[in-house]
């Protein structure tokens, strides 16, 4: 288990974390999820010692290790950019932890093949990580990190310079890998999808605060605040509230639209407004309107839904949410 | 820009003239006098004793201020880029005054500081080690004038490579050290390479603050340079300086040679 309480880090004026404490459970894939300049890079580099707090406490395995060097806390660090060694081949990487401890070199050998073999890059041993595609590379720096057994493995946006596909399939394998392994996993992203896609757990920061932490599902289903709902995922505004587009059922019937909504306690009401556009997405369908008084918000709807209802532009609907943002009200069953 | 064909032409040949007349032509015409009585006169020339005691001098005063430089300018370079040094600006202008100030202003300066009247200049009655006048004063004239190139060649590579790899490294638990051997040096490889280069071609080359500070005996105190001042000027020994200078050139020649030579060995390892 990894413990950080009452962190503190500035830079100069600025306050990368603000009073962070977290706890993160062993064995698990969490995820430092939150903007650019969040403080999440910041929270996983003092965790890794690469970053000195100001003040705070980090704890590795229940062992106080804020004025460890990285070389004593027992982790396993991945680059964003790699960081590969580039004057050592593929082989030489990897071994670069088992060699500086000095361990015997049939017993290296063995651990590296076999590293380079779980990470899908046998018969790479051999190349320079120039001749590696970015895939490959941070695939070897994550065997690397591996080799030395880790208690910890934090990851910095390990698929943030790659392309999507590259970065979809990574994280799949990445996922798959940690079930093998089970070591405990901290990823640092920017990207929702992938936080929703792969962590057990999700840290969300916010300019240096921890706005809410919990596993993927509930934080998308009862987000503890406006900054959430809107990071996870996309919102539209209904009556000054926020909701998920897919929240949003449209009918053209007002008196029917006000009885369905009085059944949702705490519900933003019934807003009147114009159909702007219809677009496909594929299974999907988006709906964007425009109230009376000029705001504009998108409902989106499957197509079967969309199909029935053949909804046409500039004509008058009324929509309201099903289910409204707010984590004390009883979920009503989703209603199509 | 669009240029015409004879533009381009014209601008070729400019730039050929140029480097041809100002560079080649003055070495092809010392190369050529000095062969062109026969390869026995330009080695008998060269195997005088003052000719080989001048080789030795000028080797002896690479081989000291070479890895002095190495040592200085890794660790300035590794302060000016990796810590947050106070003063930083200061130390970049220090480093550079070298190329600013000229030689002979560094001769008077080392003698002002170590000679007899100087500052220092009570050494010599204390412990009888000589530095005007003797290879002290030379060895400091020669890393005065040398110390630029190293800082200036690793500093920008280390800027380049970036701290990844180092806090990689640390991570996998390198310790500082081991750091440095393993990734920070074969990392700056290129940029030492240069810099050595450079010190050396400039450490043989020196002859400005060398010649304020050497007593310039002929077999004693002569470095290369000094002997192929001291036979065209005091000896009128034409052909002894053309000669003398072929071999402070093969010399700055071989240098680069087997530099690039080590690297690429070490690389294809």
């Amino acid at each position: 288990m990894i413990t950080v309480s009452h962190a503190h880090k500035n830079y100069g004026d600025f306050a990368a974390l603000d009073d962070v404490s977290l706890e993160i459970p062993s064995g698990a894939l969490t995820a430092l999820l939150g903007p650019s300049g969040s403080g999440k890079s910041t929270l996983l580099r003092s965790i890794a010692g690469l970053e000195a707090l100001d003040s705070g406490i980090v704890s590795i395995g229940g062992v106080d290790v804020t004025r460890e060097p990285p070389q004593k806390r027992g982790i396993g660090f991945v680059f964003q950019h790699y960081a590969a060694f580039k004057h050592m081949t593929v082989r030489d990487n990897v071994a670069f932890g088992l060699t500086v401890r000095k361990r015997p070199k049939a017993e290296v050998r063995r651990k590296v093949d076999e590293l380079l073999e779980i990470v899908g890059l046998d018969g790479f041993q051999h190349r320079y990580p120039a001749q590696l595609s970015g895939g490959q590379r941070q695939r070897m720096a994550l065997a690397r990190a591996l080799a030395v057994d880790p208690q910890v493995l934090l990851l910095d946006e390990p698929f943030g310079a790659l392309d999507a596909k590259v970065r979809a399939d990574l994280r799949r394998w990445l996922r798959r890998l940690h079930n093998e392994v089970h070591v405990t996993t901290v990823l640092v992203t920017h990207d929702q999808e992938e936080a929703l896609d792969i962590a057990d757990s999700i840290a969300v920061l916010n300019k240096g605060r921890i706005e809410q932490v919990g596993d993927p599902v509930s934080l998308y289903e009862r987000p503890a605040n406006d900054f959430v709902m809107s990071f996870l995922g996309s919102v539209a505004k209904l009556g000054g509230q926020l909701v998920r587009p897919h929240d949003i059922v449209l009918e053209r019937d007002r008196t029917a639209a006000l009885a369905a909504d009085a059944l949702v306690p705490g519900s933003p009401g019934v807003v009147e407004a114009v159909v702007e556009r219809v677009v496909r997405l594929g299974f999907e369908v988006r709906v964007e309107l425009r109230t009376e008084s000029g705001d504009r918000f998108a409902a989106q709807v499957t197509r079967t839904e969309a199909d029935r209802a053949r909804f046409e532009r500039d004509e008058t609907v009324y929509a309201r949410a099903v289910r409204p943002a707010d984590e004390d009200s009883p979920q009503p069953a989703l209603a199509i | 820009m669009t240029t015409t064909r004879r533009s381009r032409l014209t601008l070729r040949v400019l730039a050929l003239t140029y480097v041809l007349g100002l560079l080649a032509l003055p070495i092809l015409v010392i190369l050529y006098r000095t062969f062109e009585p026969g390869i026995g006169t330009f080695l008998e020339s060269i195997r005088t004793p003052a000719a080989i005691s001048a080789l030795n001098l000028s080797l002896t005063i690479v081989a000291i201020v070479v890895p002095l430089n190495v040592v200085f300018g890794v660790v300035t370079a590794i302060a000016l880029v990796r810590w947050r040094v106070p003063g930083r600006g200061i130390i970049q202008a220090i480093v550079d005054l070298p190329f600013a100030v000229s030689p002979i202003v560094v001769g008077v300066s080392l003698i002002m500081l170590w000679g007899a009247s100087g500052w220092f200049g009570g050494l010599e009655g204390s412990t009888g080690i000589r530095v005007i006048f003797g290879l002290p004063g030379m060895v400091l004239a020669t890393l005065f004038v040398t110390l630029p190139f190293v800082v200036r060649e690793v500093e920008p590579v280390l800027h380049e490579v970036g701290i990844d790899q180092e806090q990689a490294a640390s991570t996998l638990g390198a310790s500082a050290w081991q750091t440095f051997w393993r990734i920070t040096v074969p990392a700056i490889r290129w940029g030492l390479t240069y810099g050595v280069v450079l010190t050396v071609a400039r450490a043989l080359g020196e002859f400005g603050a060398v010649i304020m500070v050497s007593s310039g005996f002929p077999g004693v105190s002569q470095t290369l340079t000094l002997l192929v001042h001291s036979r065209y000027i005091d000896d009128h020994n034409t052909y002894g300086a053309y000669a003398a200078a072929t071999l402070l050139m093969a010399l700055a020649i071989a240098t680069l040679l087997l530099m690039t030579l080590l690297d690429r060995k070490r690389s294809t390892r």
